[in-house]
């Protein structure tokens, strides 16, 4: 009861009248951040870092982690309306989103996804709540193997989705792969695939390739198709708020599984990208209207939603208990800790108990008060798709530009953007898939860090994979996954069999 | 606003052929950067280019059965009518050459000049709406992410003799 | 003792401000930034130089040391080789510049791009970063001796070494200390420091040489045990972190007989061909910083040795650092191809 007693105590705190106005604000920028493509939840809890160093700890980071869940509300918004995911756990979020949208159901897709949102954040913080320490011990068991183990489930997870032919769903997820392999090579310090060539000494950043192939892209397909947006005719009132809410609780096994995908991601720390992928893969796979995935089924923005805000507010758990960021974000934050005068690690929850409950407090107000602000919003951004498509259009495309710029602050990168944006116009009518191939370059490089890594601690054996219980257990759920369908149709043939 | 004319254009099959090919040669050049790099297995494990040469392999057999499988297939459909081409080249040249200046320019006289050209052109506004939108938007930006969140962006000699 | 270090380091601030006084004066009249000034980080967000770059542009918003906002930027493509090259292509820029780590020499060696420190105007050394030699609290090793007889008693490789980046300061540490023992470890290399340490405390890996910052809070919390600093002194820093051991308490590596010293640099730099009146405003820019008791703080939470130089004095720092630097990467066979 302890706990309890604390979590009040921090209540108290989070309401303080100066701490609800730093999460108000707090909110407002992180939701600004989180649609402006290029400035990332990471970039923008860096930015304003240096603004709270003249607050105490505990507003400081009150505002900076209401920054970050206004950057995870505001992220779906773009994805929903114009395909431009602007952080790497919104992209599944474009697949049935988008298409809502497109049928008119802009305002239904941003209910679920906020609504969604704020559900698995809450699970998440809950968690957090209750079992802190227990689940801290559980992230210290995930060295490389079982790292590799869950990027190997999310890729598992995923692939055999597509409709697609199936070697160019292989050819697309080959791409991706090669273009994250673009640059440093983390495990030898070599360069590779850069061919003299400086500008590519960075990489190719997921944004630049999402933002050309998904944003510009669709802006092509638009202009054959004629110059108009469809989607025009979503209904523009809180009403339809309140008729999404009575279809959400239809989705609970969803959202429940997500929730558990998201913290469980969160907590690893393998973080909320991989999250959002297996947590739509197996929405796909397992519920009933799983065939209409991608066509704009509402389940399938909450499945992806769901678990990216529980992974991404799961995330804050190890890095507040051993010092290890699960996001780009939380490292950010991690940062400012330090920079306070806090030293993040098992003896935070000791020491400075204010602090921490404050933060848990704020977690489930700053939530809320998210929750509140972007639902009120929704007849805006709704709205947005009204506005005629020879005005948005050069006004996305210079936001894109913007966004892509200033990733690296390269103009290099806008180029790229350009080039990517004309490559998701042939491929899409070609009839490729370009989810794997953004799975690819998210995920890519950071699976084959792990495998190398697990493979040096090794010494080679492939063995390392199968060596204890978590990392076998991961590996086969990966497995399973990836053989779903083979399964399916056996058992269903059983069955068949046995009737 | 599509041109209703069944009109001519590229087979889908000859374009596809194309993008294709044009993959299998990324593939190709994937593979050339992974031999440079070592794509053997070096004493701590696989060298940088291990697993890229595996990968653009991949890209050229994948591809290559693609080919096969699309020329096989008995379609005669267009890729898109040339009236469709000219609408998507009308966006993809002016956002090339808006891309291509913008280090000479400065992102924000390249953005009124293009949102402007766009709306005139493809939107046929009168030119206070082309006006406002056109110069309002870069200011905006300029506020939004040079002032309030010190972002810079690329500037060219406008910028430098305003000051700014 | 910390107390006295601590006014001894305001003191030096001080002194060397004062020393400055009169031509500085002079120089923040000549020139002055008349636009923001972007801070370039050559390394992700979230790391050592990520931290003292936002540390410092947080005090010089608090105390309101520059007119024009500073701005920092992380530009880590290629392992820092893009912040470089970007800074060496901004010639006649004096709004840019660079904080540095051990990569301003590791990456053009390691990567055979084309720079080199000399492209760059030295500034100041702002501090320097100590390595520790760590390993889990629950192993037997009470000391780097025992550490390294077990070492070299255990079958080559099978320790573990973690540490950040590949062929860096933590491998070139790591390779010293194998030609120490006569042994060999595995280095696993790992994205950040702070990940390194927690796989130590997973006893994921064996080892780390983490910087102090890194590792002190599973240090505190009773995971982690130092066992030499590679240092030629102890860190001057008495306050007790854990069961009443403070960073002074820390062996030197070379009192348990492994003769390894490594410092790594935390120093400005501008871009080439700033005029003399331009770094002495960064200079004094630096020495405020350095006066600030939020400086002080933070170089007493990552146990900072503070050491400040500048002009000749520094470059020749670097110019001797940089040969170093190449005899070390030449032995560990870390040099790219082309070199």
């Amino acid at each position: 009861m302890e706990e309890l007693a604390n979590l009040f105590h921090g209540f108290a705190v989070a309401l303080q009248p100066f701490n609800i106005m730093v999460m108000l604000l707090g909110i407002v920028l992180g939701v600004i951040i989180g649609v402006l493509p290029g400035l990332g939840g990471a970039n923008g809890v860096a930015i304003l870092l240096p603004l709270t160093f003249s607050m105490s700890p505990t507003s400081a980071i009150i505002m900076l982690s209401c920054i970050y869940w206004g950057a995870l509300f505001g992220g779906a918004i773009t994805s929903i309306l114009f395909n431009i995911p602007g952080e790497p756990w919104s992209v599944a979020t474009t697949f049935d989103g988008y298409p809502m949208a497109q049928q008119g159901k802009a305002g239904e897709a941003l209910t679920a996804a906020f609504t969604s949102s704020f559900v698995g954040a809450l699970f998440a913080v809950v968690m957090i709540t209750l079992v802190a320490p227990l689940v801290a011990s559980f992230a210290l068991q995930f060295g490389p193997a079982e790292k590799f183990a869950v990027y190997f489930l999310a890729f598992c997870s995923f692939v055999g989705l597509s409709k697609e032919p199936p070697f160019k769903t292989v050819a697309a997820m080959m791409i991706g792969f090669a273009l994250a392999a673009v640059g440093l090579d983390s495990i030898t310090g070599q360069l590779r695939l850069t061919f003299g060539i400086t500008e590519l000494l960075n990489g190719f950043d997921f944004l630049i390739a999402v933002i050309g192939l998904f944003g510009i892209g669709e802006i092509l397909l638009t202009m054959e198709e004629g110059l108009a947006f469809r989607g025009g005719n979503a209904k523009i009132n809180l009403r339809v708020v309140i008729q999404t809410w009575k279809e959400l609780p239809t989705y609970w096994m969803t959202s429940l599984r997500s929730c558990l995908i998201g913290c469980w991601m969160g907590i690893t720390p393998a973080g909320a990208t991989p999250a959002s992928f297996m947590s739509y893969g197996i929405a796909k796979r397992v519920a009933k209207r799983g065939n209409n995935f991608g066509k704009g089924e509402i389940e399938g923005v909450v499945a992806p939603e769901t678990a990216a805000h529980a992974a991404g507010t799961a995330a804050l758990l190890p890095m507040l208990s051993l010092g290890v960021p699960g996001s780009p974000t939380a490292a950010v934050l991690l940062g400012g800790l330090l920079i306070w005068g806090l030293q993040p690690g098992p003896m935070l929850f000791v020491e400075q108990k204010e602090f921490v409950w404050g933060l848990i407090a704020s977690m489930y107000l700053g939530n809320l008060v998210g929750l509140i602000v972007v639902l009120t919003c929704v007849p805006v951004f709704a709205a947005i798709l009204r506005v005629p498509f020879s005005i948005i259009a050069p006004l996305i495309l210079v936001l894109c530009a913007i966004g892509a710029y200033s990733v690296h602050s390269s103009t290099f990168d806008v180029v790229m953007m350009l080039v990517f944006g004309v490559l998701g116009y042939l491929l899409k009518k070609c009839n490729y898939p370009l989810a794997p191939l953004v799975l690819a370059i998210v995920l890519g490089d950071k699976a084959e860090e792990a495998f190398r890594q697990s493979l040096l601690g090794s010494q080679g054996s492939l063995g390392v994979f199968f060596s204890n219980a978590l990392v076998s257990t991961i590996m086969v759920l990966g497995l399973i996954a990836l053989f779903w369908s083979a399964i399916q149709e056996g058992y269903s043939r059983l069955r068949a069999a046995a009737a | 606003m599509t041109t209703n004319s069944p009109g001519a254009g590229p087979m889908h099959k000859t374009v596809e052929a194309g993008v294709t090919i044009a993959i299998a040669l990324f593939g190709v050049i994937v593979i050339i950067g992974s031999v440079k790099a070592g794509i053997n297995w070096g004493a701590e494990g696989p060298r940088a280019g291990f697993f890229p040469f595996y990968i653009g392999m991949a890209i050229v057999v994948s591809s290559a059965i693609n080919l096969w499988n699309g020329l096989r297939e008995d379609n005669d459909s267009l890729f898109a009518e040339w009236g469709q081409l000219r609408q998507v080249l009308s966006v993809v040249v002016p956002t090339a050459i808006y891309v291509g200046v913008m280090p000479f320019t400065g992102l924000y006289l390249a953005s009124m000049v293009f949102i402007a050209w766009f709306m005139r052109w493809l939107g046929k506004y009168n030119w206070l709406t082309v006006a406002a939108v056109s110069i309002g938007m870069p200011v905006i930006t300029y506020l939004i992410f040079e002032r309030w969140f010190l972002v810079p962006l690329p500037k060219g000699p406008v910028e430098e003799w305003l000051g700014l | 003792m910390f107390r006295s270090a601590y006014r001894s380091a305001l003191i030096t601030a001080f002194t060397a401000a004062a020393a400055l006084g009169t031509s500085t004066i002079a120089a923040s009249a000549a020139w002055e930034p008349v636009r923001p000034v972007e801070f370039i980080v050559p390394a992700g967000t979230g790391g050592g130089a990520d931290q003292m770059a936002r540390t410092i542009q947080g005090i010089v918003t608090k105390h309101n040391l520059m007119k024009q906002p500073l701005v920092v930027i992380n530009k880590s493509g290629g392992a820092g080789g893009e912040g470089f090259l970007d800074v060496k292509a901004s010639q006649n820029n004096p709004h840019k510049i660079i904080i540095t780590l051990s990569n301003l020499f590791t990456t053009p060696l390691a990567t055979g791009i084309p720079f080199n420190w000399k492209d760059l105007t030295p500034v100041a050394m702002l501090a320097l970063d100590e390595f520790v030699l760590w390993v889990n609290a629950e192993k037997p090793y009470n000391n780097a001796k025992d550490f390294m007889d077990a070492l070299k008693a255990a079958s080559p490789g099978s320790i573990k070494m973690g540490g950040t980046g590949s062929k860096q300061e933590d491998q070139i540490i790591t390779v010293a200390l194998e030609k120490a023992a006569g042994a060999k470890f595995t280095y696993i290399p790992y994205k950040g420091g702070g990940e390194v340490a927690v796989q130590l405390v997973g006893n994921h890996v064996d080892s780390t040489v983490n910087n102090p910052i890194e590792a002190v809070a599973q240090w505190r919390g009773g995971k982690l045990k130092p066992l030499c600093v590679f240092d030629s002194k102890p860190m001057p820093y008495d306050e007790p972190i854990a069961d009443g051991k403070a960073w002074k308490d820390i062996p030197t590596c070379k009192s348990q007989g492994l003769d390894i010293e490594y410092l790594m640099l935390r120093g400005i730099f501008m871009s080439p061909k700033a005029t003399k009146d331009q770094v002495a405003y960064y200079v004094d820019l630096f020495n405020k910083v350095r006066a600030t008791p939020d400086w002080q703080e933070f170089m007493k939470s990552g146990a900072f040795n503070t050491t400040f130089m500048t002009g000749d004095e520094y470059a020749k720092w670097v110019g001797d650092e940089e040969k170093r630097h190449q005899d070390l990467m030449k032995e560990a066979g870390f040099l790219a191809p082309s070199n």
